[in-house]
């Protein structure tokens, strides 16, 4: 394995940091969060039209065919910028799912409108009182002459008000040993009740009551949920931490330059050994997450038998980087770090949601366990 | 050259050349050296095959290996077992006289490196100079066609065995401390020099401490210019960092401790790994492995894209060290009372009686306690933090 990005990549890189830099200020961002918006439609109509969105869609779709790296250096750009958007449950989740199940027919009918930047989607799997996961999912699905009926609650979906299709897992049948498939509903179906607010980052979420519910179709074939889950989750962890290691990097840039300016006892606080040591072990947490993020990126377009372990093993240490990161970074600025003003506990608040985004460190350490090559 | 045929063409080799008395002297290493009988017997062995330079260029003796060459080189090495060679020639001395040595210094020196004729060991720190080396009292004051060489080196590992000895000593009182430093190569048998071997906290003698008293030592042997042996030194020093390849060696510790692991059983009499509380401590240790592995990859990268991994190397110290240091935490805890049994003369070459306990548990305590060593030789992990804030961050 050896990493070198092409010249191509490296200029979406910087063409991505250069548009953040220039028409995503904090406070533009903090405008749109007091907005009572999740997110900027006109942001999302100039990530669309720089073709961000269809980056990683298929060519005969409306996309551009490209991979986890591509989506990668995307996202630690979204993650420096504490981006709004919804990247992760649109373009990474909701359309990776609809080519994982390989229908045509579904992809052709929502895939040019998620490249165009017209279609938003979201990923309805949790439900109240408990953790997703498949052994979790109450909701039913029930089939007659061909087409499928939805009941039951989802909680905590993100891009939820904005979604105009809504990926829903489901039981056929009713008893826990059924199948649990994932079923495409649109936002304008009947026997919807949705309930909007914003979470801790900003953005919003919805819960779902589904009451017979017609469902558009099933995706693949029946029992297939964890099969996608798992396919697309790679991916979408990958995002997720590309986006949290450009956060990381964002707050420990903000506090080397704060401590190096803020002075205290006579000398500015980045003279202390004990907070330049502080920093030292920040950047030795990002740095060893970067590796493994590269690697996994890497991996997973190379279609490695490792990828999955990396994966797994980039969500660990991506939690752990990102506790240490943001906790500190709230430490060293000290109290001024406690309010709203600072973009710095914005960054906290993101990283903290996104530890929870497709299972737990400690879900992933199992997985890293369970993965283990034979000696 | 295709990476894997070298592989296989390295394995092959391993599997004639390695004798069971070289395995086991590759496996009980608890530091960074092996008993010195079998290092030599071992390096004589990759004298022979032209491979005990890998790092050197081809026309000093060296492999002329690329750098995946180099990797996989030591990587099989390692994982066959093989005892380790000493660094101070081949690794430290070697390369600084390629660079800076005359060319009758390196025609001199280097055939003999090679060979093993000359054992050398690093005469840096001393007793009042230990992270903060350039304060060197160790002097050396010219005398017609000499140097005469006065004071004390220490953490001088296999000084007892070394024939030679290359040292910074202080030319020079003026202006900054590392201003007045040159670099001196020594024969260990010159009038007036001492060595005293230092019992380490395993009962071992690897370390020493070499006193110079009136010591005459030709000028010919000074390598560099007259007080800019400190340069010499950083050069050193920086190979000392990123020359070593720490995945190789957690790869050989995560071995054990999967042995260990699968061999030893838990209270419940179930083998200890398959307690999901052990398990997912194994796992997260592999998963910092992981990243450090993939940090040396990216590394090589950049050296074979002819750039400078600069500060990335004093990160893969801190984490390499502090990982280690970890990895024997648990095997102690995996090995529970039967890490007890002090048992020296098993660890010696050509032992023939019978262990307490699985071989090993022999090396568990002793590599907890060497593992100690390794964040405070070669720039304590503090010096490397200071290094990250300082040349990274630009604090």
């Amino acid at each position: 394995m050896h990493i070198e990005f092409s010249e191509e990549q490296t200029m979406l890189r910087e063409s991505a940091a250069k548009y953040l830099a220039d028409n995503y200020s904090f406070e533009s961002r903090q405008a749109v969060v007091n907005s009572g918006n999740g997110f900027s439609a006109d942001q999302w109509t100039q990530f669309a039209e720089m073709g961000w969105v269809a980056m990683g869609l298929p060519e005969e779709h409306g996309g551009f065919g490209f991979g986890a790296v591509e989506n990668m250096l995307l996202c630690e750009e979204l993650g420096r910028h504490l981006v709004l958007e919804p990247y992760l449950e649109t373009a990474v989740v909701a359309a990776g799912l609809l080519q994982a199940s390989g229908d045509e027919d579904l992809m052709s009918r929502y895939l040019p409108g998620i490249a165009e930047g017209s279609l938003q989607g979201a990923l309805a799997h949790a439900e109240p009182g408990g953790l997703p996961g498949l052994a979790n999912v109450a909701c039913t699905a029930s089939e007659s002459d061909g087409s499928f009926m939805l009941s039951g609650s989802k909680s905590v979906v993100g891009n939820g008000p904005a979604a105009d299709i809504i990926i829903v897992s489901a039981r056929e049948g009713g008893s826990p040993d059924d199948k649990v498939s994932l079923f495409v509903v649109e936002a304008n179906a009947g026997g919807i009740q949705r309930r909007d607010y914003p979470t801790w980052d900003g953005r919003h979420a919805s819960d779902f009551e589904f009451e017979n519910t017609p469902a558009i179709a099933r995706l693949g074939a029946p029992g297939q949920a964890g099969a996608l889950l798992d396919a697309v989750g790679d991916r979408a962890i990958l995002a997720a931490c590309a986006e949290s290691v450009g956060a990381m990097a964002s707050l420990l840039d903000r506090t080397r330059d704060y401590t190096s300016q803020r002075v205290q006892f006579g000398q500015s606080l980045s003279r202390f050994q004990v907070l330049r040591h502080r920093m030292a072990d920040m950047f030795v947490q990002i740095e060893l997450t970067r590796s493994l993020l590269q690697a996994a990126a890497w991996q997973l377009d190379a279609g490695a038998p490792d990828a999955a372990r990396l994966v797994s093993a980039l969500k660990v240490r991506t939690v752990k980087a990102a506790r240490y990161v943001s906790q500190n970074a709230i430490q060293l600025h000290g109290g001024i770090a406690m309010t709203e003003e600072l973009p710095v506990g914005h960054y906290f608040k993101r990283l903290a949601l996104l530890e929870h985004w497709f299972g737990s460190r400690d879900e992933h350490l199992a997985r890293v366990a369970a993965l283990r090559p034979a000696a | 050259m295709n990476r894997e045929i070298f592989r296989a063409e390295v394995q092959a080799f391993l599997q004639e050349s390695l004798t069971p008395e070289l395995r086991r002297a590759g496996r009980l290493m608890t530091s960074v050296f092996a008993d010195f009988e079998s290092t030599m017997q071992w390096h004589r062995i990759l004298h022979k095959r032209g491979w005990v330079a890998a790092d050197w260029p081809e026309e000093y003796g060296g492999t002329g290996w690329d750098i995946n060459q180099r990797y996989i080189f030591q990587e099989e090495c390692k994982l066959a077992g093989a005892p380790a060679l000493l660094p101070m020639g081949l690794q430290m001395l070697g390369p600084m006289l390629i660079g800076y040595g005359t060319d009758e210094q390196k025609a001199y020196y280097l055939p003999r490196i090679l060979s093993g004729e000359d054992v050398w060991c690093q005469g840096y720190s001393e007793p009042g100079a230990g992270s903060d080396l350039a304060s060197l009292k160790t002097t050396a004051v010219a005398d017609g066609d000499d140097y005469v060489v006065n004071g004390s080196k220490i953490w001088t590992s296999y000084a007892q065995y070394a024939n030679k000895i290359f040292c910074l000593v202080r030319t020079s009182k003026e202006g900054k401390p590392q201003r007045g430093i040159s670099f001196l190569l020594i024969d260990m048998d010159t009038p007036g020099i001492t060595v005293e071997p230092i019992i380490g906290l395993d009962g071992r003698a690897e370390q020493c401490q070499v006193f110079f008293d009136d010591v005459r030592v030709p000028r010919a042997n000074r390598v560099g210019e007259e007080n800019q042996g400190w340069t010499v030194a950083k050069y050193l020093l920086e190979f000392e960092r990123g020359g070593h390849n720490f995945t190789t060696d957690l790869k050989k510790q995560l071995a054990r401790l999967r042995k260990q692991g699968e061999g030893e059983r838990g209270t419940n009499g179930a083998p200890v790994l398959a307690d999901p509380v052990v398990d997912q401590r194994l796992a997260d240790l592999e998963v910092e492995a992981l990243a450090l592995e993939c940090t040396e990859l990216r590394i090589k990268g950049a050296l074979t894209a002819g750039g400078n991994p600069g500060a990335l190397s004093s990160m893969v110290k801190i984490v390499g060290t502090e990982l280690g240091q970890r990895l024997s935490e648990l095997s102690l805890d995996l090995l529970g009372p039967e890490v007890a049994a002090y048992q020296p003369d098993a660890m010696e070459p050509g032992f023939d009686g019978e262990i307490i306990g699985p071989e090993y548990a022999l090396t568990s305590m002793a590599e907890y306690i060497n593992n100690r060593a390794t964040t405070i030789y070669g720039g304590t992990a503090e010096i490397q933090r200071d290094i990250i804030a300082k040349h990274v961050l630009d604090l």
